[in-house]
């Protein structure tokens, strides 16, 4: 196998992309495809091949629709993506799955986070708090533990009352949302950063002290088993045939699986978060092309015109902020019953910057931007950046790499391990995003409207962003020059 | 009549900006508020608009108090206004921005939006055919999906007007609608000012510097100075008052330097 990757000859690539695009579409699924297959762990570049290979095929669906092929075979190349060569790889090897979710619940995620910063320009440094609320929502109720610690409260909770939960989760997260916007409704930019991201610390503080909230030492009133977390958390029942079914298709296909339930609740995750992913997206894609989505603007673009112009300020900044939570609330919920474990430390304030990172990356207002920023930035963190170290360490214990090589991969500090300094790599993406493009990868573009036709028949077609300053989300305008 | 201002008064700190104001305007009138800078009328602007509340004094708008009101809730009783310093929505389309306008004439509704119901499709299509009226009404048709921080200086101050007009507002305050044209855009301008109200029956009531505009185009105007009113009537009769003439020539640069 080839230690170094090929140059890309780009002109040829270019030219087939214009020329003859179903081909090349189809040509760079089957090539990620390929690569997964026949890689396996036991190989050496195994690491190096499937962090270049599996972002090919999790970015394939944006290709895909960047191509200038007919939308029913972009649909049906994204179906076979997502529905056939993921699952495969998926009970082939179950990472890619958990790979799959987690992009799924960080995109959602972002949609919601992109609503409150992108649509309606509140910059939100503690949106993980509703991510939290979500999932000990679920975490409190659904857990044995939680049994112990408040009088039977798992008796009145059972697995299939997961689905009432995740409405549960989505009212509780858009209440906490509210909460959130009423003392912030007069704060912008730097001072609205501030009390959000205080207020994220407070969810979490909150969910490490919740251990004991009985003033009487004889009993102790434990809610959230505090830094320790909450285990053992139920996921919602699955019948009996869908076992079967992962177990018969798995034999069909000649798949050896150890653990079938795992494997089948990873599926079930996956098409779960798949579904409520897509619903998300068509939710925040319908408010934005709407009365709200255009309030949500006005105001994001000046205060006072938008007030002037008759946009309530304060209901429609409530509406961002409930709406926003209420995406992070439903998947904190399933997040809980997938990990079947939550604690404070999954709700730091790295990971509300690290879904900040991937709206700005992805690109600020624009739903489809932040969708790749999710996949982009959730790949990094979980994929890429972890294998780089793995190779690497790899290289140092080898037999198939010379003595030399060893001594040299030997002589890297531990330190300097590169999954190691994963945010000094956020830092730089960061920056030069910010130096090179400013609004994101796919950047937001506004949409033309045709005036006296039919809703339907109207076009939407993206407009240039050429024109647009570089202006970060910390910078805001002084709207107090009115007078 | 349609707006009656009584002793309004206006105090930041210990600095008194207006003065115990009175003032009355009659519907499908073109009125104007002039005076040296810092005299007051945008902070007049803004008191009438909501954005700042007033120390003392009654605002009666339509027969209704608008005293204690917000921006949104004053716009939605009828008052739509321009800015001094252009403020449109810069990164929306010309279009979008007449929308944005339209908003408290709209059933804003979360269930209706998500779930697109019919009332929701058939609102948006009011809201486009609306808004193509207006944009022609203000010759902008043509530029209807530009994004607006890209439209010439002119355009802009048209499209805000046009953004006023959405809300079907009964009074709209036109804050130095002619700043930074020259005479040939400024007589254009006034062309428009007449036909809002004329075709559309909306009472104007403007700031304004240049005096052949102010002069060419206000039924009554009302001179303002130092937060005080200090002459009001026709153009001819506000022209003659020497309390005018002093105002804007007797003091020179002196007035101006003691502006804010």
């Amino acid at each position: 196998m080839a230690t170094q990757e090929q140059p890309r000859p780009l002109n040829p690539v270019q030219s087939l992309a214009v020329r003859q695009p179903v081909i090349a579409g189809v040509l760079f699924i089957a090539i990620a495809t390929g690569i997964l297959l026949i890689i396996t762990r036991q190989q050496l570049l195994f690491p190096f091949w499937s962090s270049i290979a599996f972002p090919m095929l999790a970015v394939s669906p944006f290709i895909v629709f960047a191509l200038k092929i007919p939308t029913r075979i972009k649909l049906l190349l994204v179906l076979v993506v997502i529905l056939l060569i993921i699952p495969y790889l998926g009970l082939k090897d179950s990472f890619y799955l958990e790979l799959a979710v987690q992009i799924g619940i960080f995109a959602a995620m972002a949609m919601g986070l992109n609503i409150v910063v992108g649509f309606a320009g509140l910059l939100d440094l503690g949106y993980i708090a509703f991510f939290a609320v979500g999932a000990y929502l679920w975490g409190i109720f659904a857990s044995k533990e939680g049994d112990t610690y408040i009088n039977q409260i798992h008796a009145v909770t059972t697995p299939e009352s997961f689905y009432l939960f995740l409405f549960g989760g989505i009212a509780l997260a858009a209440i906490a949302g509210i909460l959130l916007g009423l003392p912030v409704l007069r704060l912008k930019g730097d001072y609205l950063a501030i009390v959000t991201l205080g207020f994220g610390e407070m969810i979490r503080v909150l969910v490490s002290n919740l251990s004991n909230i009985s003033s009487d030492p004889t009993i102790t009133i434990n809610i959230t088993n505090g830094a320790q977390g909450l285990s053992g958390i139920a996921s919602p029942p699955l019948p009996q045939f869908v076992f079967d079914a992962v177990g018969g298709i798995a034999n069909l296909l000649g798949i050896k699986i150890g653990n079938i339930e795992g494997i089948t609740y990873q599926f079930f995750f996956y098409f779960l978060v798949l579904f409520i992913g897509l619903i998300a997206a068509l939710i925040a894609a319908r408010l934005d092309n709407s009365p709200i989505g255009r309030a949500w603007t006005a105001i994001r673009e000046d205060e006072i015109a938008a007030r002037a112009m008759g946009v309530p300020l304060v209901r429609m900044k409530l509406l961002a902020f409930a709406t926003g939570a209420s995406f992070a609330g439903a998947m904190g919920v399933i997040y809980a019953a997938k990990q079947t474990f939550v604690s404070p430390e999954s709700f730091s304030f790295n990971q509300s910057i690290f879904i900040l990172v991937i709206v700005i990356v992805g690109g600020m207002g624009s739903i489809r931007g932040v969708v790749l920023g999710a996949v982009a930035v959730t790949l990094l963190n979980l994929q890429i950046l972890p294998n780089l170290s793995l190779l690497l360490n790899s290289f140092k214990n080898s037999n198939e790499v010379s003595a030399s090589v060893q001594n040299f991969f030997k002589s890297i500090p531990s330190q300097l391990e590169p999954a190691k300094y994963q945010r000094f790599v956020f830092g730089i993406l960061l920056v030069l995003m910010m130096i090179y493009r400013p609004a994101g990868i796919l950047p937001a573009s506004r949409r033309k409207l045709e005036i006296d036709e039919q809703m339907g028949k109207a076009k939407d077609e993206a407009l240039p962003r050429s024109d647009v300053e570089p202006e970060g989300p910390f910078i805001t305008e002084d709207p107090n020059n009115a007078a | 009549m349609l707006l009656e201002a009584k002793g309004i008064v206006k105090k930041f700190g210990g600095l008194t900006a207006v003065q115990g104001v009175d003032y009355v305007q009659e519907p499908r009138s073109i009125d104007a508020i002039i005076g040296p800078n810092g005299a007051g009328k945008t902070t007049f602007f803004n008191i009438l608009t909501g954005i700042y509340k007033p120390t003392s004094g009654t605002l009666t708008f339509n027969g209704k108090s608008l005293v204690g009101l917000s921006p949104d809730q004053i716009n939605a009783a009828g008052i739509s206004r321009t800015f001094q310093n252009i403020r449109l929505f810069n990164d929306m389309t010309v279009l979008e921005n007449i929308m944005v306008g339209m908003h408290s004439r709209l059933r804003v509704n979360l269930i209706d939006t998500i779930f697109r119901l019919p009332r929701f499709g058939s609102q948006e299509v009011e809201v486009r055919r609306k808004a193509g009226q207006i944009l022609d009404f203000i010759s902008l048709t043509d530029k209807a999906n530009e994004i607006s921080r890209n439209l010439p200086y002119g355009d802009q101050r048209r499209l805000e007007i046009g953004r006023a007009l959405a809300s079907d507002p009964k009074l709209i305050l036109l804050d130095e609608p002619t700043a930074g044209m020259n005479p040939q855009e400024s007589v254009e301008a006034m062309g428009l000012f007449r036909r809002v109200r004329d075709e559309l029956g909306i009472t104007v009531l403007l700031i304004e510097h240049d005096m052949r505009v102010v002069m060419g185009i206000s039924e009554r105007i009302t001179v303002l100075d130092y937060g005080q009113k200090i002459a009001e009537g026709d153009p001819l009769t506000v022209r003659q008052n020497p309390r005018v003439v002093e105002a804007y020539l007797g003091r020179g640069s002196a007035g101006s330097a003691g502006d804010k």
